[in-house]
């Protein structure tokens, strides 16, 4: 439906995506340390490339936000970084460590929460979590005081002795998380933690994230909730077909967007000469819907001036006006041609 | 060690608090065994009611002769002797209510007694459901009828039944095998269960957890390994203590051979589950087809009826199934009484399996997990 919407407007834009990934390439090795380096991964199976070259770097403290359709490979990506598959060519490193083979040290500087509820639902939460912290080699008092503190991050302290299997979904999304963080890692990969949780737990998860965010964390997070990758993220990595296509903060992919703003302007009628307005300096489209103009624009000051008064030299009186600031959702929809929650 | 000790302790708690893994593998085999331990003999200081053989008897001859053959079979402990008209005898052979009845017909003291006379003629009327105790029966009356008439002479051998094991004084006692049986049953099941929960925990996405850990595979597949056998060591000495101290059940050769057959077993049916993980790609898919492999395997074992049965081609084959050699060294250590010196193939062979069993998973197992 969106993709519908907005097709018109998408299409003349995709070359300026091969720029953005240049451009955030560039800035992705300038003044900081880098604690995850992403280099060329390619993953295939069959006839079926997953993953086609991917290449991303994050800094120490930073939060990335992989974002892409499903089956684009974020999962795929996600699983390489943390060492569940073996890419077929390319390396991840962590801290300029290579992350490979089965017991390989540098995957104790990594934690996963994978997207499953990767937990024993017969065993209480501090079964689980002792298990988990014995895979890292972490038992008696220092496997103790990491649960601990991991329960007490997550609110779970008091349910500790409780089996899982009597747990809310939103809670074992939150043990799920305290799971991945008994042994102190200095990347957390977080493959959509908060999918099928009410909103009251998924603001206490991101309180979480801020929480390991501000004590120096480096986050990899996948997800498909736009409001939570610009809430949380510093910088989104877009992912499509297995490729990087964005790789960019926030303001920089608004940036970029030939067409940011959206002018929204009710008409007594819809008569209007849609291509006379399509020709306006600085417009990048325009389309209505029912008596609704709506224009995008490369620069709202001047662009809605000029909009306003060929609507106003054309005898057109105004209902009302409104603009719409640019979202995340539209940066995907512009890169992607496709809708991220339709999918 | 702390990461390996960690899992084992894992798989034994999860197993202990699922209930119905614990009755399926010690409540199950106690009370399968105990049925069929009384059904073939009990503890052998007597013999069951269950063992007798119903016969019905109907005497119209009203004689000494017939008399006493009626009398010589109640004797027999084998049989259980019920006089009854003829009607009624015919009813109840119908209705299944027993297996044989025998007329005697009048006359039959008469002509038994002349000699060069014409032989007087007895009829069977035979449920044809249970034609093996009909034969019995008449191999015992023939014996009887002898005693009684004295015709053709005295009977030209007395017989005397000594059972027979390698320690003297030993009574075979039916429960050592059925309790064996049912336990290699139930723990080859419990091998399935194994198999099904790595399945799950992939399913389940725990793999990834495992996957994304400094863990080796090997630690892994060693760990459910000897959790799956202290399972196992566990439930045969739960129900091999209960088989002792209930129907006596004694290791007559050597506990330490039977404790090594229980060990080389357990590490047997752990690697089968090992093997099922390997090869199924769901726990539903998994589960049908191990649950006929495992039945079959329990089939060829002796576990329900004794290998000796069996033609003897179908023995050679049974050499090829694990669960027959842990049959054969439980019998051998347990009623009949042989050294720990005879443990020592079984247990060879069952760890010889159990190498090639986690061999084939390893090399088949699919270790990463996205």
């Amino acid at each position: 439906m969106i993709y519908a919407q907005f097709e018109p407007f998408i299409l003349p834009f995709r070359p300026f995506v091969v720029e953005v990934c240049a451009e955030a390439a560039a800035h992705s090795t300038k003044g900081y340390r880098t604690m995850l380096q992403v280099i060329g991964l390619k993953k295939a199976y069959g006839d079926l490339i997953a993953v086609d070259g991917v290449s991303f770097d994050v800094a120490k403290g930073e939060t990335i936000g992989l974002l892409g359709p499903n089956g684009a490979g974020k999962t795929t990506t996600v699983s390489m970084i943390a060492g569940l598959i073996a890419p077929d060519s390319g390396q991840v490193l962590i801290d300029g460590a290579a992350v490979s083979g089965d017991t390989n040290p540098v995957k104790r500087r990594i934690g996963l929460v994978p997207q499953d509820l990767a937990l024993y639902d017969e065993l209480p939460a501090l079964a689980n979590l002792e298990l988990f912290a014995a895979l890292y080699g972490i038992g008696g008092a220092q496997a103790a005081h990491a649960i601990h503190e991991a329960l007490v991050l997550v609110g779970l302290q008091d349910r500790a002795k409780d089996r899982v299997s009597t747990f809310s979904g939103g809670m074992k999304r939150r043990l799920n998380l305290a799971a991945a963080l008994l042994h102190d890692p200095d990347v957390l990969l977080l493959d959509e933690p908060t999918v099928g949780v009410d909103p009251q737990s998924r603001n206490a998860i991101f309180d979480n994230l801020e929480t390991l965010k501000a004590r120096g964390k480096t986050l990899v997070y996948t997800t498909h909730y736009m409001e939570e990758a610009e809430r949380l993220c510093d910088r989104i990595v877009i992912v499509d077909h297995g490729h990087v296509i964005a790789n960019d903060t926030l303001a920089g992919l608004y940036r970029r967007l030939p067409a940011s703003n959206r002018l929204l302007i009710d008409l007594e009628n819809a008569q209007v000469d849609l291509a006379g307005v399509r020709e306006l300096p600085g417009v990048a489209g325009a389309e209505m819907q029912g008596n609704r103009l709506s224009v995008l624009l490369a620069d709202l000051s001047s662009g809605a001036t000029k909009v306003l008064a060929y609507l106003a030299s054309g005898g057109h009186r105004f209902e009302s006006l409104s603009t719409a600031a640019p979202s995340l959702e539209t940066v995907f929809l512009t890169m992607t041609g496709r809708s991220l929650r339709d999918l | 060690m702390i990461t390996f000790l960690a899992l084992v302790r894992k798989d034994l708690r999860i197993f202990f608090q699922d209930r119905r893994a614990v009755i399926m593998s010690f409540v199950a085999p106690i009370l399968i065994g105990s049925f069929f331990g009384y059904v073939f003999g009990g503890d052998g200081s007597k013999y069951s009611d269950a063992g007798k053989a119903k016969v019905l008897v109907v005497d119209q001859d009203g004689g000494a002769a017939g008399a006493a053959v009626v009398r010589g079979m109640e004797a027999e402990k084998a049989l259980e002797v019920r006089r009854v008209t003829l009607d009624e005898a015919q009813e109840l052979v119908r209705k299944g209510k027993a297996s044989v009845a025998v007329r005697i017909p009048a006359g039959f003291g008469k002509q038994a007694m002349v000699p060069g006379g014409p032989r007087p003629k007895l009829t069977f009327y035979v449920d044809p459901s249970r034609t093996l105790e009909a034969k019995m029966v008449q191999g015992m009356l023939v014996g009887q009828y002898l005693r009684a008439t004295g015709r053709g002479g005295q009977m030209p051998f007395d017989t005397e039944e000594i059972p027979l094991t390698a320690k003297r004084g030993v009574i075979y006692n039916a429960y050592a095998h059925s309790f064996g049986g049912m336990a290699i049953q139930f723990i080859l099941f419990l091998g399935i269960d194994v198999g099904i929960g790595m399945l799950l925990d992939r399913q389940r996405g725990l793999w990834k957890r495992f996957a994304a850990s400094p863990l080796s595979k090997w630690t892994l597949l060693g760990s459910r390994m000897v959790s799956a056998t202290l399972i196992v060591m566990l439930i045969l000495g739960v129900v091999f203590s209960f088989a002792r101290i209930v129907f006596g059940v004694r290791m007559e050769g050597s506990l330490i051979g039977f404790a090594g057959i229980c060990a080389a077993f357990g590490m047997m049916t752990a690697s089968y589950g090992l093997l099922i993980a390997s090869i199924g790609k769901t726990p539903q898919g998994a589960r049908g087809l191990s649950i006929l492999a495992t039945l079959l395997m329990v089939m060829l074992s002796g576990a329900w009826i004794p290998s000796f049965l069996f033609p003897k081609w179908l023995q050679d084959v049974t050499k090829a199934v694990p669960a027959r050699w842990a049959m054969d060294g439980m019998d051998a250590m347990s009623w009949r009484g042989l050294p720990w010196t005879e443990a020592l193939l079984p247990m060879l062979v069952l760890v010889g399996f159990a190498c090639a069993f986690s061999l084939i998973a390893a090399a088949r197992f699919r270790w990463e997990a996205e």
